[in-house]
């Protein structure tokens, strides 16, 4: 599968780089890794001998996706995905970047892991992967990790994952000595006390099910303290999946005031609701949970607007052990990493959001917070590139993904749009046959 | 002996997992039916031979003496073989899934199973898993059909109709399966449902189920034709929902101070087992606006009419 790196030219294409807000069709070459040029007209005589054209017949040609937030079972969990799966699933949904998380078995909370996932990505993975650390050693919320030696070692960001810092010194801390490092502190918002024994959205359908329910303060509480803190240590922030109309006021006032705040929503949170459960449906059990239609359209306004930063699929494989049990006590999370980009299209299609905003947040943004090349099709950037058609429509059949788990919550959906195309650091990763 | 009755009703449904989905036409076949188990329950010769060759089983994942029992001499008087699976002594200790169980006790063939467990949509996530019937004999917080019903069908005797009645639900509503199932049938049959419990014990939301919801007693119980009263869980009763069974009783136990706010006929119930002290007077469960020993006496005939409802779509039927 993996082509050569000829020189490629992606022709008769849409190009759309949000980087720069450009949306035109054109021609964009790609020689030894990088972009060379992306205009009108470049044609088959402007380019080296030997290049593959490629006539993309007025699909979108695209800044590859970086995903923020994927959880990926290895070093640990091989059985539910290894970095080697995660970045066949990648490819084929148009990522070209993953942003794993630190909830692995070890823990990414020590130089040598960082490491250790590194040169296993580069020796299995067909997309860049590049892992957070822990925010504090062995994400247990009390002591910090080492923030200094983990970054120095090649970790882009500090996080507990799906955990949040209870204790409201050491995120203080935390914050304070990123800082020092100039380092991103992206935390999961959701008070485990006020979360409790809660599995879906707190609200009539909970009740329907007699299921118990999460409070939006669980997460808008936790939020509230963190840019509390934030204002007072003057640190970099992100929120790592906002889901209610609440936290959004709440962003909204930090960002007003010149805070060094992100955050990001997840697809499922973009394009689910907490109707979806239906009956007892553990794919659409996630933490934080979907919820209500009024926040996820809340949500959708504040992305079009950009006070939502990045959309990140929060990809977090769980096998049938674990799904297949009763709603409460089933696994949290649903793979996203292959669905994000059609999945996001949806909300294109249906008018509530433009492409290149869509785009800008899966790719440009995260690319721009982590501190990454790419996210752009300036010329000089590295070829991470994804061609897109976004109008095929199409069933998603589980079976066909490239995860080693199957719990999408999009199975036997009707989408719109697919990758046709992903091209990392100037090499054909993926193409759809 | 081979009593045969009078109603043809069958049930449109190869479960019985909720009351929701059920139409009135449903409900009403089905108090119809019990009626005439009410009257066989009463007799000396009390078998029939309906379910004969049937085997239902008992699988309870949580411990129950009425329920059980109850199902146990329904299935056994209409004929059937019924064996009792309790958690016990079954292989979820050992590790089994319930789908694993599902499974198992799918391949020998069962034409019922009742089932029983801690966690809501367990039951339905069984029936998924098997080729017979499936009775929600209760899951976790969400439905307890035949309580229901045989809350119905007790109202039903003594007052004649359901329609246009006020019934007060009262206590943990939150936890409360019995609680989902009678506001969704007595919703259902036209009865005006109100709950009454501390804030801390009501599912945010329950009013889009169709309820009116007030925290008081006086206001709640006034007026009404039937006063429900639901157990309350020990493990909730120091501190996590409530702060004491004293402060508990004091605002919310069933008196007969607080029952004089009622219709002076009005009826109470219990789904039981009862925490005398807590969440009722025993003046009150023992007195004579109490129906609670004929729930349990109504329970056996609903839970047959449930079973002989369902039967009859059986295979070979």
């Amino acid at each position: 599968m993996l082509s050569d790196r000829r020189p490629i030219l992606l022709a008769n294409a849409r190009i759309v780089d949000p980087s720069r807000d450009l949306d035109f069709p054109g021609d964009l070459l790609i020689a030894d890794g990088v972009i060379r040029d992306a205009k009108r007209g470049i044609g088959a005589a402007g380019v080296p001998e030997g290049t593959e054209i490629v006539d993309c017949r007025g699909n979108i040609v695209a800044p590859g996706l970086v995903d923020m937030r994927a959880f990926v079972g290895e070093p640990g969990a091989e059985h539910r995905e290894t970095l080697s799966s995660a970045s066949q699933a990648a490819a084929a949904g148009g990522v070209t970047t993953i942003i794993s998380q630190p909830d692995t078995t070890p823990a990414i909370d020590d130089p040598a892991v960082v490491d250790f996932v590194q040169r296993r990505a580069r020796d299995t993975a067909i997309v860049h992967i590049h892992p957070m650390a822990a925010l504090t050693k062995g994400l247990k919320g009390e002591e910090l990790a080492e923030i200094g030696l983990l970054k120095a070692a090649g970790a882009v960001a500090f996080t507990d994952g799906a955990r949040s810092v209870v204790n409201a010194q050491v995120m203080r801390r935390a914050l304070v000595y990123a800082r020092d490092f100039e380092a991103l502190i992206v935390h999961h918002t959701e008070d485990p006390d006020l979360v409790g024994e809660g599995v879906m959205n707190e609200g009539e359908f909970a009740a329907r099910l007699g299921l118990i329910g999460v409070p939006n303060a669980a997460e808008t509480i936790m939020l509230e303290r963190d840019l509390r803190l934030v204002a007072a240590t003057e640190g970099r922030y992100h929120a790592a999946s906002l889901t209610c109309a609440e936290s959004l006021e709440v962003l909204r006032r930090a960002k007003e005031t010149g805070l060094a705040v992100s955050a990001s929503a997840s697809i499922n949170h973009l394009t689910l609701n907490e109707i979806d459960i239906g009956p007892y449906r553990t794919f659409f059990k996630m933490a934080p949970p979907l919820r209500a239609e009024d926040d996820r359209k809340a949500l959708v306004a504040a992305l079009a607007e950009g006070l939502i930063d990045v959309v990140m699929s929060d990809h977090n494989p769980q096998d049938v052990e674990v799904k297949r049990l009763p709603f409460a006590e089933a696994a949290s999370g649903a793979i996203g990493i292959e669905t994000m980009l059609t999945a996001g299209l949806r909300l294109v299609h249906s008018g509530e959001l433009k492409l290149t905003a869509l785009l800008k947040a899966m790719s440009t943004r995260p690319a721009e917070l982590i501190g990454l090349p790419g996210g752009t099709l300036r010329s000089g950037a590295a070829a991470d590139v994804v061609v897109i058609d976004p109008d095929v429509p199409w069933v998603l059949d589980r079976n066909e993904l490239k995860s080693k788990c199957r719990n999408t919550p999009f199975d036997e959906a009707r989408l719109q749009g697919r990758t046709l195309r992903t091209i990392v650091a100037g090499r054909t990763v993926y193409e759809y046959v | 002996m081979n009593i045969v009755t009078k109603s043809s009703f069958v049930l449109g449904h190869r479960h019985l997992l909720g009351i929701e989905g059920l139409s009135r036409a449903e409900i009403l076949g089905l108090l119809d039916l019990s009626e005439e188990f009410v009257e066989l329950n009463r007799q000396i010769e009390k078998k029939t031979t309906s379910l004969r060759g049937r085997t239902l089983i008992n699988l309870f994942f949580e411990a129950s003496t009425r329920t059980q029992a109850s199902f146990e001499l329904a299935g056994k008087r209409l004929g059937a073989d019924v064996m009792n699976m309790s958690v016990s002594s079954s292989s979820i200790r050992k590790g089994e899934t319930l789908v694993d169980t599902a499974v198992t006790l799918n391949a020998m063939h069962p034409d019922i199973i009742v089932v029983r467990h801690h966690a809501s949509g367990a039951v339905e996530l069984l029936a998924q898993k098997v080729d017979c019937s499936v009775i929600n004999a209760g899951d976790g917080s969400h439905e307890h059909p035949t309580q229901a019903l045989l809350d119905a069908l007790t109202i039903r005797r003594r007052k004649g109709d359901i329609e246009r009645l006020t019934v007060a639900i009262c206590g943990d509503i939150l936890h409360s399966r019995v609680a989902r199932s009678n506001i969704i049938l007595l919703n259902t049959l036209g009865a005006r449902v109100r709950v009454v419990a501390p804030s801390t014990l009501l599912p945010s939301g329950i009013e889009r189920m169709g309820v009116e919801v007030t925290r008081d007693m006086r206001e709640g119980l006034a007026g009404t034709d039937i006063v429900m009263m639901l157990r309350l869980q020990r493990e909730r009763m120091n501190g996590s929902f409530v702060p004491s069974t004293q402060e508990y009783f004091a605002y919310y136990g069933l008196d007969t101070k607080k029952l004089a706010y009622a219709k002076p006929d009005a009826l109470v119930m219990h789904p039981g087992p009862m925490n005398r002290g807590v969440e009722i007077d025993s003046i009150v469960a023992d007195g004579a606006q109490s129906l609670i020993r004929e729930q349990v006496e109504m329970g056996v005939a609903v839970r047959m009419a449930v079973l002989e409802a369902l039967s009859r779509n059986l295979p070979n039927a």
